[in-house]
């Protein structure tokens, strides 16, 4: 693996008594797809929610090694701070703003950059600072996602009233409008037709060749194993395989954990 | 077979509206001249409104083929025709506010009308930020109403200061009472926000009712001084230094009422061009994200505290202008003309004229405040009349008078949203 984008080290979380992951270490290399898979309930999600900072870890250490600037911890940052950071995430059931264009929303996910241009708010008002200029930026900057998402006719459209696959797309499209070093996909292939999902493994392989890492749980084995560069296994939040594809997909311990065969079984 | 459904649901219609118009109408108790109450009967009133109702529900269903009237978010016809004339529309009524002055026939009453209107089409736009825009249900706006009114009466008593010193005062003032009910109560979502709100709208109320040594409590602050035009003051006396001797002209009443009418119109105007502008701008598109789904918001690095805080500010920054507004208007002030009712009247303008609409809004509020001054001949009646047609609006157009939510932004042209995706917020 080349130099890492996300180290996780000793990573465990733990709800009162149920602990969802347990000294999870893994790292995601830069320019790297990595995917994340496990039988349901093994604590995937869990540990995405702490590497994107909705929730704080129990234990461990998250570092983003952004190029160019020192590693940052993730698990000490507020959760609005892992976006401007450099880490945007999708989630499982899609969370886009149901009323507002398609455009709008991947606006919406510049807020950063654009506020920062408004002159604390007030000078756009005015009409002072230089707003309009990097509104024009920023409409670019979505207008080439739209295109890359093949949504561009779907612009003007409120995003509740796309279809699914769309809606999944433009929610990819946003995530990435927030340029971030490191993308993070939660299930981004579930409910789609085998079309769409060629489509999606296709806009992943061309997200990673423009140079952002990405980090994908997904349960559509026929996309991980076609577009991972690495393997990352889950089973009852203990990481079980960490590898390439064809490394993981013969190991022992990850059959067994998918075919749900575990020591009480094997002992009775 | 149509008839027979309808005589059957007119025929219960008939008998709820017994049920109900025969205890409340057909029943009156009055105090006689002793002192004691006697009962008076009004059968035939109770007959006429259970007659209606009968009446009423047997066409609705003759005529629909339907026992329900259908809701609609979308934009119905007449809607669609606003919508074609809506680029005439507000410019018109904005037009019509302009010249509502010079027009024959205007006196004072109209006049007066008009401040009352105008005052809470401004409360309303600047609620509309934090309900419409924001999606905060907040149940106590007329505490910043209050801290921008008793801002200008306690500075200009204890110090003074004139109506332009204290205006910008109030609205900072009650900017900053915004932003500290904002801090606890940002936690809270939905009818939890709505309860707080409500305690902190009661709490200043309270305290002002209470601090007798400072506001004077139940009697109020009396004798506000009345506002100047730019430094010259309105007096009957038409001396020099007077707005009637500068201009030369004839000293009226009059001259200040417009003058009212138009600092009104001029500050309400403020209140809707800042949030037009705001609304294209990544901070109005961040309320509105915040309203559709406050999670994404965060996982896209929007610090959702921040923005929740220039709404609460925001919005009470104009009520609290209005606030000191109503005070130089009315020179007197006391906590009674902030009650809960008057955020109950501010919050159903909002509702009614549709949620972050700038148009609906100002036309609930003048069909709820215009209206019930206009119908003031009915006496008893008019609360019924004006329950009714709440009823109808809300049955009707759930979503309020303008249901649908313009983009802020398009590569193409800006079509209207269906209310029915647009988010209404969770606190």
């Amino acid at each position: 693996m080349s130099r890492p984008i996300l180290e996780v080290q000793g990573l465990t979380m733990r709800f009162g008594g149920l602990t969802a992951v347990s000294s999870v270490s893994f790292a995601a290399g830069a320019g790297e797809i990595t995917a994340l898979i496990g039988p349901n309930g093994a604590g995937k999600t869990t540990l995405f929610n702490c590497v994107t900072g909705f929730y704080r870890p129990s234990e461990g250490i998250i570092r983003l090694h952004k190029p160019g600037v020192p590693p940052t911890e993730l698990q000490r940052l507020a959760g609005h701070r892992i976006a401007r950071a450099g880490v945007a995430r999708t989630f499982q059931n899609i969370r886009l703003f149901p009323g507002m264009t398609a455009l709008e929303n991947l606006l919406i996910a510049q807020h950063n950059t654009l506020m920062a241009s408004t002159g604390w708010g007030i000078g756009a008002v005015l009409g002072l600072s230089g707003y309009a200029k990097a509104e024009r930026q920023a409409v670019e900057l979505a207008k080439r996602w739209l295109t890359a998402t093949d949504l561009m006719d779907r612009a003007d459209d409120p995003a509740g009233a796309l279809p699914y696959g769309q809606q999944r797309r433009l929610e990819i499209a946003r995530a990435m409008c927030t340029e971030p070093a490191l993308l993070c996909l939660d299930e981004p292939a579930a409910g789609l037709n085998p079309r769409e999902s060629d489509e999606l493994a296709r806009l992943l392989l061309d997200i990673r060749a423009e140079g952002t890492s990405i980090l994908l749980i997904e349960h559509d084995m026929g996309v991980v194993m076609r577009i991972s560069d690495r393997v990352v296994v889950l089973d009852h939040g203990v990481l079980i395989a960490d590898g390439r594809p064809a490394e993981v997909r013969g190991d022992a311990k990850v059959i067994a954990a998918y075919l749900g065969e575990d020591e009480e079984e094997v002992t009775a | 077979m149509r008839l027979q459904l309808a005589l059957k649901d007119a025929l219960i219609g008939a008998v709820v509206a017994a049920l109900l118009f025969i205890p409340l109408v057909a029943l009156r108790t009055d105090v006689g001249s002793t002192g004691a109450l006697t009962l008076r009967y009004r059968w035939t009133d109770a007959a006429i409104l259970i007659g209606l109702v009968f009446l009423g529900r047997l066409a609705l269903v003759l005529w629909t083929g339907r026992t329900g009237l259908r809701p609609s978010t979308s934009a119905g016809p007449w809607t669609l025709r606003l919508q074609r004339l809506g680029k005439l529309a507000a410019p018109a009524f904005l037009a019509f506010a302009l010249v509502l002055p010079a027009i024959p026939g205007i006196d004072r009453y109209w006049l007066d009308l008009g401040i009352l209107v105008l005052t809470y089409v401004m409360l309303g736009w600047g609620l509309n930020i934090v309900v419409g825009l924001a999606g905060l249900l907040d149940l106590g706006y007329v505490a910043f109403y209050a801290v921008g009114a008793y801002s200008y009466a306690l500075l200009a008593q204890y110090f003074g200061l004139s109506f332009w010193v204290c205006l910008p005062l109030a609205g900072i003032l009650a900017a900053f009472w915004g932003v500290l009910l904002g801090f606890p109560v940002l936690r809270l979502r939905g009818d939890y926000l709505a309860i707080v709100t409500l305690a902190f709208g009661e709490i200043i109320r309270v305290v002002l009712l209470n601090w007798v040594s400072l506001t004077g409590g139940p009697n109020g602050i009396s004798g506000i001084p009345r506002p100047s035009f730019f430094g010259l003051p309105f007096s009957m006396s038409g001396g020099e230094g007077t707005f009637a001797g500068f201009f030369g002209l004839e000293p009226s009443s009059v001259h200040r009422v417009i003058f009212l009418y138009y600092l009104i119109l001029a500050l309400a105007l403020l209140t809707n061009w800042v949030t037009i502008r705001l609304r294209r701008q990544p901070l109005g598109r961040a309320w509105e994200a915040l309203r559709e789904d406050e999670i994404a918001c965060r996982a896209l690095g929007i610090n959702v505290t921040i923005t929740k805080l220039t709404a609460f500010a925001l919005g009470a920054m104009f009520g609290g202008f209005a606030g000191a507004f109503f005070a130089t208007r009315q020179a007197f002030i006391s906590p009674e003309s902030f009650t809960f009712i008057e955020s109950a009247i501010i919050l159903a303008i909002v509702v009614l004229g549709g949620l972050g609409s700038q148009i609906g809004v100002a036309v609930a509020a003048l069909v709820l405040i215009g209206g019930t001054e206009i119908f003031r001949d009915l006496q008893e009646w008019r609360m019924l009349v004006f329950g009714g047609a709440m009823v109808v609006i809300m049955v009707l157009r759930p979503r309020g008078l303008v249901g649908t939510r313009t983009p802020s932004i398009a590569l193409g042209k800006r079509r209207a949203i269906d209310g029915k995706l647009v988010g209404e917020g969770h606190g």
